[in-house]
């Protein structure tokens, strides 16, 4: 009797201590790349000591459905983690996030209908009355996120699979009609938590207004192009911490609180940092509909060019055979066509030449943050190659080529020149200072932005086109012929 | 004196504030792994879910918390796993 009172008011508080401060050291280690994976190591110790100590709060249970979820999302989580490809990591990461958001809807619906509409108390008393007005806010509260974090990332995930077009859909009045529904489902989530005593009423008007958040989610990603995903996913990062965080204060428990504040602020700075890297405020990508408004700018149409000198593989490894230093700079059409290992390849080839490569990475390159790292990471290229976007501007005037990789947006000289852009002012890799960039994409076709790329217009620019991956085993083919010859 | 609530409201503003001081300056080498480790932490609401899924009779909210047990598992199981594969990749094989 006395020991468990000491393990319930003693140990399980301290432990879940334990286990947030480890959270804390864990999240930190990961901010370091020396001390990253065993920070990783200790996030995950944390997150055992958590489930640990509330099955020992627990006591003795019925473990059966327990166990049962614990091995069926334990088994789908592993396989998933193991099987994905590293091009695809965005997609994972967004339905791991929309995992997390629709835990916290699916635990605030069971807790209310335990305490309330199974019980039979929701009959005579409102939510409010039998839980708290704290618990009860937070009920809706972790309902309302937690669903928007769910439907958001599902959107996001297929945006970025292709399913659906990457490119903003726009739905007439949206703005009135997502304050109308984020009004709606809060009102809503107010009423039967603090006015309503009927349980069944109870239990209809919670599944409405999780319902409600859930279009509302979808309405909030739909708009938003490709290129502004590594937003969007940061932001949705963030939210998923926060609706953890809101579970916390249903239940009162500061483990989560603190865990899903630490995720809730590291979403948030990551975000912040994608929003100045495309030099936007975080309100014009949420609603500004990116990309749509192409064709009314200074820059005119977006497919428009003029002459543009197209190579073959053949010139193009002449170029690079008298070459010194070659910059690479990789975009989204790398992680598709999966290049990474080929341009390793083509890179290790260049340096056994004696040339100085490197590589100059845009932070919003690819889908998500630091997403070029993580696949060029995949192909062993030695990190001390990859150059962030401040540092290897000034070198480009000392490069001599600059093989630009399925990117496009990024390489855009109208950020600077054209002050109309939609682009404009955005912080771009200067590579036309560079002796020659050579643009390896498929066609003449505009990026994300939808705007017309004047870098391939420029003199002293070739364009090789093609699929990322087969340009670069043909360079690396003909360097090889070459050297043998 | 302090209500169960405040003292939430202030352990959440301060875990906010020590989330922002602890990262900062993440290297962008970094940012989808800890993107992805973050993601995994978000699933301690797996702690939420075994305190709704306890009991044994299958009740609707039974039920419920055992579907919120399994999101949440893949979530931190995933997470972790994936982040770790990632980093694998990162540190070691720096020299070919």
């Amino acid at each position: 009797m006395n020991d468990a009172g000491f393990v319930q008011q003693t140990l399980v508080p301290l432990l879940y201590l334990i286990s947030a401060v480890t959270f804390i050291f864990g999240i930190k280690g990961l901010t370091r790349v020396r001390t990253a994976r065993r920070g990783n190591g200790l996030a995950a110790l944390a997150m055992l000591v958590a489930v640990v100590t509330t099955l020992l709060d627990m006591g003795l249970v019925d473990y059966r459905w327990i166990l049962g979820g614990l091995v069926v999302g334990g088994a789908i989580g592993a396989i998933a983690a193991v099987k994905v490809e590293m091009t695809e990591m965005p997609e994972m990461v967004a339905l791991f996030n929309g995992c997390g958001g629709g835990a916290s809807v699916l635990v605030a619906i069971a807790y209310l209908w335990q305490e309330v509409v199974e019980s039979g108390a929701g009959d005579g008393m409102t939510p409010s009355a039998l839980l708290g007005p704290d618990s009860a806010l937070s009920v809706v509260l972790s309902i309302l996120i937690g669903a928007i974090t769910l439907s958001g990332s599902v959107v996001a995930y297929l945006k970025l699979r292709g399913k659906i077009s990457g490119q903003p859909i726009m739905v007439p009045g949206r703005h009135v009609l997502n304050l109308a529904l984020f009004l709606g489902a809060l009102g809503l989530g107010v009423w039967f938590a603090f006015f309503v005593a009927e349980a069944s009423l109870i239990a209809t008007v919670a599944v409405v207004v999780a319902l409600l958040a859930t279009v509302l989610g979808v309405m909030l990603v739909i708009p938003i192009g490709g290129a502004d995903m590594p937003v969007v996913i940061s932001l949705l990062n963030s939210y998923s911490g926060l609706a953890a965080s809101a579970t916390g204060f249903v239940l009162n428990e500061n483990v989560l609180i603190i865990s899903g504040a630490l995720v809730g602020a590291s979403g948030l700075i990551l975000t912040q940092i994608m929003c100045v890297a495309m030099n936007r405020t975080l309100a014009n990508v949420l609603f500004g509909g990116f990309g749509m408004q192409e064709q009314e700018t200074a820059s005119g149409p977006a497919s428009d060019y003029g002459t543009v000198r197209s190579y073959g593989p053949e010139e193009s490894a002449m170029l690079l055979e008298s070459a010194e230093s070659v910059v690479f700079v990789p975009g989204y059409g790398l992680a598709v066509a999966q290049a990474q290992h080929v341009c390793r390849e083509l890179a290790d080839l260049l340096e056994s030449r004696g040339v100085k490569v490197s590589y100059g990475i845009h932070p919003v390159a690819g889908r998500m943050p630091g997403h070029m790292n993580v696949l060029l990471a995949e192909a062993d290229v030695p990190y001390e190659q990859l150059r962030e976007m401040d540092e290897i501007n000034p070198d480009f005037k000392e490069t001599d080529v600059v093989i630009i990789v399925g990117a496009n947006d990024v390489v855009n000289p109208a950020a600077e020149n054209v002050p109309g852009s939609p682009i404009a002012g955005m912080p771009v890799l200067k590579v036309w200072d560079a002796g020659t960039t050579m643009v390896i994409k498929r066609s003449l076709s505009p990026g994300f932005a939808g705007i017309k790329n004047s870098l391939f217009e420029n003199e002293n620019n070739i364009m090789v086109f093609g699929d990322a991956k087969e340009v670069l085993q043909g360079l690396v083919t003909e360097l090889k012929q070459a050297a043998a010859a | 004196m302090m209500g169960p609530l405040l003292i939430s409201i202030y352990v959440f503003v301060l875990a906010m504030f020590v989330g922002r001081e602890v990262i900062t300056k993440v290297p962008p080498t970094l940012h989808t792994p800890l993107m992805s480790g973050a993601n995994a932490i978000s699933g301690i609401t797996i702690v939420g879910a075994l305190l709704v899924a306890r009991t044994a009779d299958p009740t609707v909210s039974n039920i419920v918390g055992a579907g919120a047990i399994v999101l949440a598992t893949i979530n931190v199981v995933g997470g972790f796993l994936v982040t770790d594969r990632m980093l694998s990749m990162f540190g070691q094989k720096k020299k070919r």
